[in-house]
């Protein structure tokens, strides 16, 4: 039946997004903590923090846009509980498609209502000032980093999905990864931190991607941060594909 | 196995843990028969169903639908079922019409709109095709439910209590979309927990109690397991259900849409 798969990704991907489009609120509320976040320390901490770069909201922004993913992803456990909860996740699997196009239509849909999301979050920036002499080809790199960070996570979010017992139990693995920003360089730069916090900082993935994706913005030559960065991400988008896929395989098989 | 059986179960066994559920459940369903398998809560129903539907893997046993072995033929088995679950497996938030075409869809089969319209026609929903499943009361939601299992005309339709929690006029309704799909050659196999429905619906009525099959056989047959019937004379009284039916109208059209009506006016 995989010869389905394409298709039947498809129509499951139609469905997905028309329930984005239906329930905006869950774009919206994606946004707000990042958003909170982000005037918060702007206007409130920001004053206070040497970061060496001129405009604190630029300083920010990269590590407010991985908390954005990481906030948005938890509504991928959600959709898919939901799914198993109603009996339409039977459904589909007792019926002659593509099996695994049940979780790849969740995964893709992920990726577009984070990309939606992002995409307010950037403009909500651009209003409070944020700039960058980025290239379009920089800011293709951003977007590229960020899709793997989304589809790694969502991956992630893909077995509490699959195995959680209660709504609250499918989202609530996401608050670890939204509090993992604040011990990296995305708020403070490292240095300032005690010496056990900096270590686990400076070698913890938000701190790679975050130091990218603030040298792709601001012109910087990004050296090997990137590189570091695409590796945090491949593997751990490797990791959870293998372990997700493992779940799903042992709960359709009963 | 004939090529009348199909569907064809032997010595079936499952268990949970140190739960033996199953423990050698045999029966065959005739080809465009209805089947009712009846058992208490618990009886490990669902589990024959989930197991028929490929859902769930036998620990001992076969199990053949239309020829197909449901641990080795999955894909061939996915084809020629479909299952309606013990709750509407329906998404609230597409309308009854996207519902549909998603199904048609999914059965890669062309012209979903249309096949969408004929179902929401004949399950009388055309009125509330727009809209979005989540305000449809439980009767509408398992008569789209029902509908949903019927595209692509599977030829065996599993059912596994589909009459649960609905009101009297709801059943009545799905009961005569079942005798309709029975009708049109479809083998219909049903799990319920009501007696009167196995009455009602099955041409052959299996008891699962204790992890196996301990009764089989048509409602004529079952009844002769029992002393015959000793003739009394009771005065009838109308039942409940007599009553309800009397007052709101027997229809099976939504309560709602025919208005509130006092007792004592009869129709």
């Amino acid at each position: 039946m995989t010869k389905h798969f394409f298709g039947d990704t498809a129509v499951l991907l139609g469905r997905s997004l028309r329930h984005i489009t239906r329930s905006l609120d869950t774009i919206i509320t994606t946004t707000i903590m990042p958003i909170a976040f982000m005037l918060l320390f702007v206007y409130v901490f920001g004053g206070a923090i040497h970061t060496g770069s001129e405009s604190y909201v630029n300083y920010l922004l990269p590590g407010i846009l991985l908390i954005t993913i990481a906030s948005g992803i938890s509504y991928t456990a959600f959709r898919l509980f939901t799914d198993i909860q109603t009996g339409i996740f039977e459904r589909f699997q007792s019926m002659p498609i593509a099996r695994s196009s049940v979780l790849w239509a969740h995964v893709l849909t992920s990726l577009v209502a984070n990309l939606i999301s992002l995409v307010i979050v950037v403009a909500v920036a651009l209003l409070m000032g944020f700039r960058s002499g980025a290239s379009a080809l920089a800011w293709l790199a951003v977007a590229g980093v960020l899709i793997m960070f989304t589809l790694a996570l969502t991956w992630l979010a893909v077995i509490p999905g699959l195995t959680a017992k209660t709504t609250d139990g499918a989202s609530a693995f996401a608050y670890p990864l939204i509090f993992l920003p604040f011990i990296s360089s995305a708020f403070v730069p490292t240095h300032t931190m005690p010496g056990p916090v900096r270590a686990f900082a400076d070698n913890q993935p938000v701190t790679s991607i975050v130091d990218a994706i603030r040298d792709l913005f601001t012109r910087q030559p990004v050296g090997a941060s990137i590189w570091i960065a695409l590796a945090w991400c491949a593997g751990i988008l490797i990791v959870a594909y293998a372990l997700a896929m493992a779940t799903y395989h042992r709960k359709i098989s009963g | 196995m004939t090529t009348d059986t199909a569907v064809h179960v032997q010595g079936l066994e499952k268990s949970y843990k140190k739960l033996h559920v199953l423990r050698g459940v045999d029966f065959d369903v005739a080809r465009g028969s209805i089947f009712a398998l009846l058992g208490s809560n618990g009886a490990g129903k669902t589990t024959v169903v989930n197991i028929l539907s490929t859902l769930l893997k036998a620990d001992a046993g076969t199990a053949g639908i239309n020829g197909f072995d449901v641990a080795t033929q999955a894909a061939q088995v996915r084809q020629s079922i479909s299952l309606t679950g013990q709750f509407a497996a329906v998404d609230e938030i597409l309308t009854g019409r996207e519902n549909l075409m998603l199904v048609a869809r999914l059965r890669h089969l062309k012209d979903a709109g249309r096949i969408a319209d004929d179902l929401l026609a004949r399950f009388q929903l055309t009125d509330a095709a727009a809209r979005k499943v989540s305000t449809y009361s439980g009767g509408m939601r398992r008569r789209l439910d029902v509908a949903m299992s019927l595209i692509g005309n599977p030829p065996v339709i599993f059912l596994d209590e589909p009459t649960t929690g609905l009101d009297p006029q709801a059943r009545i309704e799905v009961w005569k979309a079942v005798r309709e799909l029975a009708g049109q050659g479809a083998t219909v196999l049903l799990t319920t927990q009501y007696l009167e429905e196995a009455e009602q619906l099955a041409d052959r009525i299996a008891i699962l109690h204790g992890g196996r099959i301990i009764v089989n056989g048509t409602l004529a047959e079952l009844k002769q397991l029992l002393p015959p019937a000793k003739v009394e004379y009771v005065e009838k009284q109308p039942t409940l259900e007599d009553v309800f039916f009397a007052i709101v109208g027997d229809d099976g059209e939504d309560a709602a849409a025919s208005g509130d009506q006092s007792v004592g006016t009869n129709e």
